[in-house]
């Protein structure tokens, strides 16, 4: 009988583990709600925004505790920015999301109707306090002479860069390098260009994090394509391993923020989180952004950071890509032009 | 166990045996029912619910739209690559983890404890740290993947890294399954088939593998299974490359990024479907063992 309680326990176990991967489904619907502590506001971001928002939280509440003596609890939650965006559809209790694209923000819109379909229109800027934009990091003394995007197709080149469809620093990382292409020669340059790139990246890691640890400490690949701040971060942590290359061009991200409005309505944090998200676009949470390697939108910030953030041609999602629910569609979706790139030989 | 006398006849329906009833364990212990109940509400919670919502859900898509699915160049690759390299896992944790036992099982040894704790450590480990550690090992700048690269085997980022993590994580179920039938193995049964002449060799085939077999059978089948759902430690060190490296969770994973829930579901189910059949094969081929075993 004891083998046959062996195997019928087998039997289980297989059964969840094989579930597991799709477990995260929202199979029982909503999350559980959270406490109605007015005071309390959740921030649902990306994964290289936890050091910016860590001291703009820092900042927000000193500021509020001045203009109304209440003290204030801003917790944030960070991950992929795909991710982060299927937790708040799935019940997350996010008063507002700063996420790393549009797309993600409008899924929200979409699935859940958690808040408007206009809501970018809501705020200044594209609803954009802070912008960013997609550089490379090489190795120290640029062995392989790499100074722009024709560099990245070279034979023998190994380009580290995060898979699009899980990653939305890898999302604008693709698309630059398209843009590139399209300048280059249209459609049929772009789609030659993509795919040449990403027959030289050797490891596609989930995240953007994921893949600066695989090419800064694992020695994977001889660029990095990364978001401009996430390369200033690398060089602060492990200074002179590496070089920061800007490239001839590249493409003007955006991620951006957005009040949920249902949530704050539930937790009766509107004021809070209007106020929060407003304090972005102020002259103190604009530097802090500069600090963190942003590109901020207050011009006299802007100013006082332009030195290390260099100005180079920056295409936009608007106006090359017809916005992102296009971009999405053809490039990202299944059976887009990211997913031709991997046909089988 | 049960009736000896039975002349049966392996296969062919012989071996029917008479049961009193179809339901009731002959037992004079009473609580049957509450106990019987408890059961199937816990299981039907814990276990049933969720695999049937994870059913239900794919079919939005139509059959024809699930099948498209998973006749995907890049699903069919997955599913292909997560089973396979469980199944070689599984089956190099077989005769290492019989090993393994029988040292710790037989053998008295200073620091015996110790190195029967470690064996529990990829069951205790938090898998995203087992993948990171594996990764910083076997990456081709890593104290082994650097030994591994000087002899052109690509380590870390091949299907051969997923296979470490994969052995890594079944190690324990196959020595845990062995460990306590090892413990009941009669000595007197082997030192009887000394006596009678037969040859170490001999011992271990005729005597003590089969008594271990049905055991060896599940930790095997358990360690399969759980490579096969595997995530947190085969992404770090898998490379994750689609058609090549991308594992079936990954993609399940990649799917739900994209919001396509169903197409998710739709390889899940696949994977619990393809689990489950193995399974019961596994299963057969272990009862019919235990059968030839008590003739």
């Amino acid at each position: 009988m004891s083998d046959l309680l062996f195997t019928r326990r087998g039997l289980v176990t297989a059964a969840s583990a094989a579930a597991a991967g799709a477990a995260t489904l929202p199979l029982l619907g909503g999350a559980a709600q959270a406490a109605a502590d007015p005071l309390t506001l959740l921030n649902v971001s990306y994964d290289p925004t936890r050091e910016l928002y860590k001291e703009i939280n820092a900042a927000y509440a000193a500021y509020w505790k001045g203009k109304t003596g209440q003290s204030i609890t801003i917790n944030q939650s960070h991950g992929g920015s795909g991710k982060q965006a299927r937790s708040v559809i799935d019940g997350l209790q996010a008063d507002v999301v700063t996420l790393a694209l549009a797309a993600d923000i409008d899924e929200i819109a979409a699935r859940a109707r958690l808040l408007p379909a206009n809501w970018q229109s809501r705020l200044p800027d594209n609803s954009t306090p802070y912008t960013s934009t997609i550089i490379f990091l090489v190795r120290k003394g640029n062995p392989w002479k790499i100074r722009d995007w024709p560099d990245l197709i070279k034979p023998g080149v190994g380009v580290v860069t995060p898979n699009p469809k899980t990653s939305g620093g890898a999302r604008w990382s693709y698309l630059a390098a398209y843009a590139y292409g399209l300048k280059k020669g249209g459609e049929p340059a772009a789609r030659d260009y993509i795919t040449k790139l990403f027959k030289n990246v050797p490891v596609l890691d989930t995240g953007a994090r994921g893949s600066t640890t695989t090419f800064a400490q694992r020695h994977i690949g001889d660029v990095l394509l990364s978001w401009e701040n996430e390369a200033f971060l690398t060089i602060d942590e492990f200074g002179p391993n590496f070089e920061i290359v800007y490239p001839s061009s590249s493409i003007l991200a955006e991620p951006p923020v957005a009040l949920v409005d249902k949530n704050v309505d539930r937790h009766k944090t509107r004021t809070l989180a209007e106020g929060y998200l407003n304090f972005l676009y102020s002259p103190i949470a604009q530097d802090i952004v500069g600090k963190h390697h942003f590109r901020p939108r207050n011009a006299q910030a802007a100013a006082k950071y332009a030195a290390s953030l260099k100005q180079i041609p920056l295409v936009t999602i608007d106006n090359t890509f017809g916005g992102w629910k296009k971009a999405q569609a053809t490039h990202f979706a299944d059976g887009g032009v990211f997913d031709q790139i991997y046909k089988p030989s | 166990m049960t009736a000896q006398t039975v002349p049966s006849q392996a296969g062919a329906g012989g071996a029917r045996r008479s049961r009193p009833s179809l339901w009731r364990e002959r037992s004079i212990l009473p609580g049957f029912g509450l106990s019987m109940g408890v059961t199937l509400a816990y299981l039907g919670l814990i276990v049933v619910l969720p695999l049937t919502a994870l059913a239900l859900r794919p079919w939005e898509l139509g059959l024809g739209g699930v099948l498209r699915t998973l006749a995907e160049p890049r699903v069919a690759a997955a599913l292909g690559l997560s089973f396979s390299l469980s199944a070689y896992a599984a089956l190099l944790n077989a005769p290492l983890g019989t090993l393994i036992a029988w040292v710790l099982v037989r053998y008295e040894f200073p620091g015996r404890r110790l190195l029967d704790a470690l064996v529990d450590l990829p069951f205790a480990l938090p898998t995203a740290v087992a993948g990171i550690a594996l990764t910083a090992i076997y990456a081709p700048n890593g104290p082994l993947g650097a030994i591994f690269a000087k002899v052109g085997l690509k380590t870390a980022y091949s299907p051969l890294g997923i296979f470490i993590a994969l052995v890594f994580i079944g190690l324990p179920f196959v020595v845990r399954a062995l460990e306590p039938v090892m413990q009941d193995l009669d000595r007197e049964v082997e030192e009887a088939a000394q006596t009678l002449g037969a040859s170490d060799l001999q011992r271990v085939a005729h005597v003590i593998l089969p008594t271990l077999a049905p055991a060896l059978i599940s930790g095997v089948t358990m360690a399969f299974a759980r490579a096969v759902g595997e995530y947190g430690s085969v992404v770090f060190i898998a490379g994750n490359m689609p058609l090549k490296t991308e594992i079936a969770p990954l993609l399940i994973v990649i799917k739900l990024e994209q919001f396509n829930y169903a197409a998710a579901a739709a390889i899940g189910l696949a994977m619990v479907v393809i689990s489950f059949g193995a399974l019961i094969l596994i299963n057969t081929v272990q009862l019919l063992i235990a059968r030839r075993g008590r003739r």
